[in-house]
């Protein structure tokens, strides 16, 4: 018996060998290909969107899906790589202190009243932990900075906390937590790490922000001193192109390959699409009402504008604007524009094409904000004109006063969003021919988000669409993708570099990512 | 030589173990190395197991064969479109027997039989991609099994008895593909249920019409472990009246099939004995894995098996070698009762062959030491599970998968 003992360790590996091995593992190197590039050393440049940031806030399980981390795990199937580094958050809470003190609102979940209905709330179901004093040893991969423009990438003295007080405005919080120095730019501690491939998104803010507070901001078309620029304006063109390619030269440089993305539509996000222009329903006998209050509208300003001694058939001519006619069911809102010797009122209906924000006052719309506020006061001034009386000035301008239009901040007009999609056309012209021009990957995100708002797209669990909550790509502050919207991002980034470096990235299944994230835990 | 040479020609082509489903074909050191033959084999008290009927042949007064097995079994998994790779981390098992029989008069024979046929351990990293369907599961039962055997006469034996069985489930999912709490922790629901037992039977038969051929029958019949109230654990639930997941009791039904096996054996060259074995299971009976909820605001849960009844060809071979040494070797053909489109990853298993071989050691006349050892070998195979549905649309979960199990064994053989 003894004999045999010797032979137990042969038995022993026998046991290990039997371990299944498929014919063709995933796991082996050689299975999928790197092709043409090298994804050994990842770095992403971008904002919000490339950080992860989700849900109005920044948190790290929004870290972990972002586009870049779920791309450099599928790098990491291909070939040998480096660990791809993210400035991650404390906490999922995702509010920012500055030396004890929140600057930052915690993320958005999903809350359902007691009557079940869902609505966006504030989490408050931990303290956010996140001190921006207390900077990480960087440089990390993810170089996404939430809120940066263009510019900012090369702007010295971002990452300095002294400039992230409001009255100095200079720096980025979130830059300040890993700036490799107070003075530093990012795209220069992108560069330092050099790189053996690189994305670049970027531009979206500089014509979102424009567009989230609803064009109150200005278009610095023609102005190419960004220093002079506020935080809702639209980046000149030549400003952009000029800053996009040195950060292309310079990554470029570096000797990496890398991927351009280009802007999506900003408004075709669910922050425009949720709250349609014609959601002023109304009942036949209110319909009635308020057509019969704009004739009133329209003979008060025919009468005062004659008796300040206007030609009446011009008086007549301008009071017809006034002279709204409104049905049963869904109606257009009403706006405010600049008063003009053609719209002395200053205020007309919305046209088809223009939108309302996401963050609109639902509960004031409901009380006439966008059309009228009726107060018994007005009422009773339509009874004395009914009955076919004469209101006294006061009481007429009671009337007037009674017009309700949307303010600029609510709404995107026709003007704002010519002045969006002029200067986004020129950023994306730009962002295709610096791709063309150094034979890097190009992503035609415009495409895609198109695709998710116009009718979507099927994944193995339903359709992804950008409608607000229900439709699964866009987390609950209606910009930000939901992880499921940034695993689709990556899908789609994959394909233009498996195309531009004959690479065989594997894709994720997007139905394997969540979507919004449900919670009570709030006020 | 001639002999060793045909020996070696059967060890390869005997090509491979396992039973499908949560079937475990380990209930004997002697007949494991034969194939998992048995059920026309008269050599020890296994007959306890693979068919009583012959326990009145055996020639002592009283036979025990106790002993157990290390079972290695792993599965690999693969999607290749998306890169997602998962191999299982489970632990050894350990099957244990126990057979004893007693000659009362020389027709009639008593037994009890101690066994595992039915169990699965599979433990999968925990949020895998197929996390959704199971992350580990542990499932055991234990048949009890007192039995008579009578002889009619040379030819023509039966035996039987009832079988008592208790068995426990242990079982871990993730409640869907995505839903976490708010750190990103995926929910998910551990069923438990132990000490869940019921009632069996099972009848046999043997006929020896020449000294050389003997023919066995032996059946086991369906019993149904009902799990009633166990405990089903809800972890990392968001807090949300859309999840009202908390804590609570379940019920659960899980057969475990009839088996059918008839089979002969010869015995050539003076030292030479040949065995087949064909088992029919009857898994058709496990259509469905359904899990109620006490609470009903819990959505029960219902996953179609559809599995199909299945068979398994044995053929085993022994060779007394000398007064000392036993050798045996054999192979079987395990087909899977899945179907396609039904391929689970909680006994995720196609058709295999199995190889087998063993030995005993003869220590004096009483005493025998028994070793056996099992490679499963199976196909490499591209399968999808098609029957999880999200918001009512079918979410398959499909891959290529491969799994191996390596079954060394031992044991003792007591006569007196």
């Amino acid at each position: 018996m003894k004999n045999y003992i010797k032979y137990l360790p042969f038995l022993a590996l026998g046991v290990i060998s039997c371990e299944p091995e498929l014919d063709n593992p995933v796991d082996e190197v050689g299975f999928y290909s790197n092709g043409e590039t090298d994804f050994s050393n990842y770095v992403a440049l971008g904002n919000s969107l490339t950080a992860g940031y989700a849900d109005a806030a920044l948190y790290i399980t929004g870290q972990e899906n972002s586009y870049p981390n779920i791309m450099a795990q599928q790098f990491a199937k291909v070939q040998e790589t480096q660990l791809f580094t993210q400035p991650l958050m404390n906490d999922n809470a995702g509010g920012l202190l500055l030396a004890g003190n929140q600057i930052t609102d915690n993320r958005r979940v999903l809350a359902f009243g007691t009557d079940g209905t869902p609505a966006p709330k504030i989490y408050t179901g931990m303290q956010p932990s996140t001190d921006i004093v207390n900077v990480l040893a960087g440089p990390f991969n993810n170089m996404g900075v939430p809120g940066a423009k263009i510019f900012h990438l090369v702007a010295s003295g971002y990452g300095d906390i002294v400039g992230v007080d409001p009255a100095v405005g200079t720096a980025n919080p979130y830059f300040v937590r890993f700036a490799t120095s107070p003075s530093t730019t990012i795209l220069a501690d992108a560069a330092a790490q050099n790189p053996t491939f690189f994305s670049v998104f970027i531009g979206n803010n500089d014509v979102l922000s424009f567009a989230t507070s609803g064009g109150v901001g200005l278009d610095q078309t023609g102005n190419l001193d960004p220093s002079m620029y506020g935080p809702n304006d639209i980046t000149d063109p030549q400003v952009f192109a000029q800053v996009y390619s040195t950060i292309v030269n310079t990554m470029v440089g570096t000797g990496a390959d890398g991927v351009l993305v280009n802007l999506p539509d900003v408004t075709s996000i669910p922050f425009f699409t949720t709250i349609p222009n014609n959601a002023l329903v109304l009942d036949a006998a209110t319909a009635a009402n308020l057509t019969g209050f704009f004739q009133a509208v329209a003979g008060i300003f025919a009468q005062g504008a004659i008796q300040q001694g206007l030609d009446p058939a011009v008086a007549q001519g301008l009071a017809a604007q006034y002279a709204l006619t409104f049905n049963e069911g869904p109606n257009r809102f009403l706006i405010d524009v600049p008063v003009s010797q053609t719209n002395p009122l200053g205020f007309r209906q919305m046209t088809a094409d223009e939108l309302l924000v996401l963050t609109i006052d639902q509960g004031a719309l409901a009380q006439g904000y966008g059309s009228v506020v009726l107060s018994p006061e007005v009422l009773q001034v339509l009874g004395i004109l009914q009955t076919g009386g004469q209101p006294t000035p006061e009481q007429a301008q009671l009337v007037l006063d009674a017009v309700s239009g949307v303010d600029d901040k609510d709404a995107l007009d026709k003007d704002e969003l010519t002045a969006i999609s002029t200067a986004q056309a020129s950023y994306n012209a730009t962002i295709k021919a610096l791709a063309q021009a150094n034979g890097l990957a190009f992503v035609d995100a415009k495409a895609t988000l198109s695709e998710v708002a116009n009718g979507g797209i099927p994944f193995d669990g339903g359709v992804l669409t950008s409608q607000f909550v229900q439709g699964g790509a866009f987390s609950l502050d209606g910009v930000h993708p939901t992880p499921r919207g940034y695993a689709l991002v990556a899908n789609t980034i994959l394909d233009a570099i498996n195309a531009t470096y004959n690479s065989t990235v594997p894709k994720v299944n997007i139905g394997a990512y969540g979507t919004v994230t449900l919670s009570n835990d709030v006020q | 030589m001639k002999k060793l040479l045909f020996l070696a020609v059967f060890l390869l082509t005997a090509a491979v173990t396992y039973a499908g489903g949560y079937r475990v074909s380990l209930q004997g050191q002697r007949a494991l190395a034969m194939g998992h033959t048995g059920v026309a084999v008269v050599n020890s008290a296994e007959l306890g197991f693979f068919n009583p009927a012959g326990l009145v042949y055996l020639e002592n007064k009283i036979n025990i064969s106790v002993g157990g097995f290390g079972v290695f079994s792993d599965v690999v998994y693969q999607n290749e479109q998306t890169g997602d790779f998962a191999r299982t981390d489970s632990p050894v098992g350990t099957p244990l027997y126990l057979y004893a029989s007693y000659k009362v008069t020389d027709w009639l024979t008593a037994g009890l039989s101690v066994y595992t046929p039915y169990g699965s351990t599979v433990t999968w990293e925990d949020d895998w991609a197929g996390s959704h369907l199971v992350n580990n599961i542990d499932l055991a039962a234990i048949y009890i099994q007192p039995l008579l055997s009578f002889k009619f006469n040379e030819y023509f034996s039966v035996g039987g008895g009832p079988i008592y069985v208790t068995g426990s489930v242990n079982f871990n999912r993730n409640l869907t593909r995505t839903l976490t709490d708010i750190d990103g922790n995926r929910s998910n629901v551990t069923i438990d249920a132990s000490g869940v037992s019921n009632w069996g039977w099972s009848a046999s038969a043997m006929f020896s019409p020449t000294d050389d051929l003997r023919i066995g029958f032996n059946y086991r019949s369906e019993i149904i472990l009902e799990a009633k109230d166990g405990d089903a654990d809800f972890e990392n639930i968001p807090n949300s009246p859309l999840t009202p997941f908390e804590d609570t009791q379940f019920d659960a039904e899980l057969p475990l099939p009839a088996e059918l096996t008839v089979g002969l054996s010869y015995e050539f060259f003076d030292k030479w004995l040949f065995a087949f074995d064909y088992n029919m299971t009857f898994w058709s009976v496990y259509e469905s894995l359904d899990i109620n909820f006490a609470n009903p605001n819990i959505p029960d849960s219902q996953n179609a098996r559809m599995y199909e009844d299945s068979s398994i060809y044995r053929f085993g071979l022994q060779y007394e070698a000398n007064n000392m040494f036993t050798l045996r070797a054999g192979y079987y053909f395990d087909e899977s009762p899945v179907q396609e489109g039904y391929f689970a990853p909680e006994t995720p298993r196609n058709d295999s062959n199995n190889f087998t071989g063993g030995l005993s050691v003869n220590v004096n006349e009483h005493f025998a030491i028994d070793a056996s050892f099992l490679y499963s070998r199976f196909k490499e195979v591209d399968a999808s599970y098609d029957f999880y549905f999200e918001n009512g649309q079918a979410v398959p979960f499909s891959g290529t998968y491969k799994s191996s199990a390596f079954v060394p064994g031992i044991g003792i053989t007591y006569k007196l």
